[in-house]
């Protein structure tokens, strides 16, 4: 057995789950003696920790930080794939790729997270409508298993195995590394369309005709506007820039490519910053700010995709007691279910920013997978508002009864019975899982809270 | 696993039938939570709490738990893991107030509550911290009392085991520090519960409903103590020090 070191508490990006445990750096070449070596209570690897809730811990057990080298990635300008670290972030990789004209097939809204967590979380992008999630873009992975042995997998090899990864949450094993196809891209700029949306009605509306004319889409609402403004957004939609799309200085380096962060909250925030009158004012200057119609506005790509990433550690402003982000689907023709839940959180007086409103297309193979046909909302809000463990209860129903489910990556609050009525093929991904893991070296805090695991 | 409103979904209260303790597992049970176990000198006297808990599918036990018996402390953690798994929360609300008159006439069964209050909260505080390091979490919930803040001539055997209780616990907490582990101390005031039925209430005298719901209120903002009521804090502050000729005097029972 490894020598364990004394553990370090972690969390999750919301900061509200903690736990303790024993965290150890490794490489490729040593990772597989960490896991033949690992405690009683398993191993597990954890990225950037970009999940909100417990899915990057392992309470009483060892936690594995994957290292790895965006420059040792291998890009095939015929196939248009990367072959690349599991440990790699996003961020580090679209370094290497965008100035050689590659942007990766999805991305989240940052691009601090690793290629293991986008892959285990079957990440999804404001694309999703047209081009599906992470998953649907790999092409193999290589899958450290608990037994120390190393199996390729890919839509056609290990099959199940393959898909049971794919949304997994590290608990078939790690990642390794894995090849993706990549997008073809002529510029780092995008060009977009930006629309006010009056109320729900008009946004559902305008994303059910408009989305499939755009690559990318995605709206805000803001969750705080009540009555006749119930629901009222800002859409933007956009793709990638031509050179032809190009005006001004851009046009002399059109992949440029080199986002910084400006400014860092500091460590310690000894009391939320967010409050009902803080965000409110925020809301309602964001909202005014967009322009009610405005078309082929150039925007850079972490601007577009990435706009949270200009401010650094940017969940401390959220004080000690951290923040949840509650985000789930209903799929098409519930409608009601979501104005409901939209007028739930209106009502409530939650101080709420940052509510991201998403219409999903077809799903994929995976069993675990969160996307389906139908509509996503994410929404951040302070743990400490109170009531709102009962709120978000009460909201799972909805959800659930409408059809729809929760999205694990996000997750910090559900039952065991929500996530298993969710995900009806949860008992035939646990299957595989127990064929390739039988002793359960695989584990983290969220297998344990939602029952995914033994 | 606590979720992040801090509501477990395993709890074990050791002092199975204690009013203080069931108001607080009473104000904790939420959707996630699946199992209970309620730990008691004589775990038949719980079936009415075992009863009126168990709903929506949840288990709900009585075990048998002697505080008085250090040597089983151990054991019963272990027991408990075994029919739960992880145990997320424990509550610590065992206690005897005991009569200072006949504690006076009687230096063993004062030894006696001490070794109930005090003894019994050191080893069964350290089976649960055993437990909490093995599984990376855990919460402890440890029933002090102002009591301990500055003993008084009325209760003095029974304050200095409750000094003695907050002390350790005020150790313990610190020495999970980074374990993933924690540990909250209540220190109620007088409250109207089985222990203190038939005396005269003093000023500030609260009820079991409002302790449990400070203690709710202190597991998820993640504080290390609460007074119940909040002002006891205050109060105390002042009590603490004044000097031992105007404390005797006063008339606090
Ligand atoms: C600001 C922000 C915006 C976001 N926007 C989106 C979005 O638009 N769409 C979306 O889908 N998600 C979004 N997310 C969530 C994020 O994309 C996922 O949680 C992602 O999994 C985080 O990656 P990570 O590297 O930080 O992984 P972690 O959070 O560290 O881990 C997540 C899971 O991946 C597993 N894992 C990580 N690496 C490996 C590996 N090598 N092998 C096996 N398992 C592994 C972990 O065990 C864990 O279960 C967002 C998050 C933030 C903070
Ligand atoms: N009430 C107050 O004013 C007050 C104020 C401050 C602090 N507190 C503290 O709060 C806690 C709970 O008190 P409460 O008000 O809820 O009183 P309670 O209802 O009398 O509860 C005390 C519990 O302790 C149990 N107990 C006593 N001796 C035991 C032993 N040897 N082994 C196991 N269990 C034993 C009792 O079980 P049985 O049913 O078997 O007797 C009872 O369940 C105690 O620690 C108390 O000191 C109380």
């Amino acid at each position: 057995m490894n020598k364990l070191t004394p553990p370090t508490r972690l969390t999750g990006w919301g900061r509200a789950t903690a736990s303790g445990a024993s965290v150890l750096p490794v490489s490729r070449g040593n990772i597989a003696d960490a896991v033949v070596g690992a405690p009683e209570r398993g191993a597990l690897v954890r990225g950037l920790g970009r999940s909100y809730g417990d899915a990057a811990q392992n309470a009483g057990g060892l936690i594995l930080r994957l290292a790895g080298l965006a420059g040792d990635a291998v890009l095939d300008t015929v196939q248009h794939t990367v072959t690349v670290g599991a440990g790699v972030s996003i961020d580090d990789l679209l370094r290497v790729t965008v100035p050689q004209g590659y942007f990766v097939p999805v991305t989240p809204g940052t691009r601090f997270v690793t290629i293991g967590g986008a892959i285990a979380s079957d990440i999804h992008g404001k694309n999703h409508h047209g081009e599906g999630s992470f998953g649907n873009h790999v092409r193999r992975i290589s899958l450290l298993l608990a037994d120390g042995t190393t199996l390729e997998i890919s839509p056609s090899q290990h099959t199940e195995l393959f898909w049971a990864t794919i949304g997994g949450m590290g608990l078939t094993g790690a990642i390794v590394d894995a090849t993706i196809s990549m997008l073809p891209i002529e510029t780092s700029r995008c060009i977009v369309d930006t629309t006010r949306a009056h109320d729900l009605e008009h946004i559902l509306t305008l994303m059910e005709e408009g989305d499939d004319r755009y690559r990318y889409s995605v709206a805000w609402i803001d969750l705080m506007a009540k009555g006749r403004h119930l629901g009222r957004s800002v859409l933007t939609r956009g793709d990638h820039a031509t050179v032809e799309q190009l005006t001004g200085s851009a046009t002399s380096s059109p992949r440029h490519y080199d986002p910084r962060v400006v400014a860092s909250v500091p460590p310690v925030v000894p009391v939320s910053l967010i409050n009902n009158l803080s965000v409110r004012a925020f809301n309602e200057f964001w909202f005014r700010k967009a322009p009610l119609y405005r078309t082929d506005e150039i925007h850079s790509l972490a601007g577009f995709f990435h706009p949270l990433d200009m401010v650094g550690s940017w969940n401390r402003i959220y004080g000690p007691r951290g923040f949840v982000q509650y985000q789930f689907l209903v799929p098409f023709g519930q409608e009601d279910a979501l104005r409901h839940i939209v007028e739930r959180f209106a009502a409530s007086g939650a101080a709420s920013f940052l509510a991201v409103l998403k219409r999903f297309g077809a799903g994929n193979a995976a069993p675990l997978s969160f996307p389906a046909p139908g509509w996503t909302l994410a929404l951040d809000i302070p743990a400490s508002f109170s009531g709102l463990g009962e709120i978000l209860h009460e909201l799972d129903h909805t959800v659930l009864d409408a059809g729809g489910r929760h999205y694990l990556a996000k997750d910090s609050h559900t039952t065991p019975q929500a996530i298993s009525r969710g995900y009806p093929r949860l008992a035939e991904w646990q299957d595989v899982r127990n064929r390739s893991d039988p002793t359960g070296v695989w584990r983290s805090d969220l297998g344990r809270r939602l029952g995914l695991i033994a | 696993m606590h979720n992040a409103f801090a509501q477990p979904q395993t709890i074990l209260l050791l002092g199975g039938t204690s009013d203080i303790g069931l108001a607080i597992v009473r104000a904790l049970v939420s959707p996630t939570c699946h199992d209970i176990v309620l730990a008691c000198r004589n775990p038949s006297a719980a079936d009415e709490a075992v009863a009126s808990l168990r709903a929506d599918g949840r288990n709900v036990t009585a075990v048998r738990f002697d505080a008085s018996q250090p040597a089983t402390h151990a054991a019963l953690i272990t027991d408990v893991v075994s029919r739960v798994g992880d145990i997320d929360l424990v509550i610590m609300a065992f206690g005897v107030l005991g009569d200072q008159g006949n504690f006076d006439q009687d230096p063993v069964a004062a030894a006696e509550a001490v070794t109930v209050n005090y003894v019994g909260g050191v080893s069964s505080g350290l089976a649960v911290a055993a437990q909490f390091r093995k599984q990376g979490h855990g919460r402890l919930v440890v029933l002090s009392s102002v009591a301990g803040e500055r003993t008084r001539k009325s209760n003095f055997v029974y304050g200095s085991s409750k000094a003695g209780i907050d002390a350790f616990a005020q150790g313990l907490g610190d020495s999970l520090v980074g374990t993933g582990a924690t540990v909250l101390i209540v220190r109620p005031g007088f409250v109207h519960s089985a222990m203190t039925a038939g005396l005269a209430a003093v000023p500030f005298s609260t009820t079991p409903e409002a302790v449990a719901e400070a203690t709710v209120r202190g597991l998820h903002a993640a504080k290390r103590t609460v007074w119940a009521p909040g002002i006891l804090r205050y109060v105390f502050m002042i009590l603490r020090h004044l000097p031992g000729a105007v404390f005797r005097r006063l008339p606090l029972g």
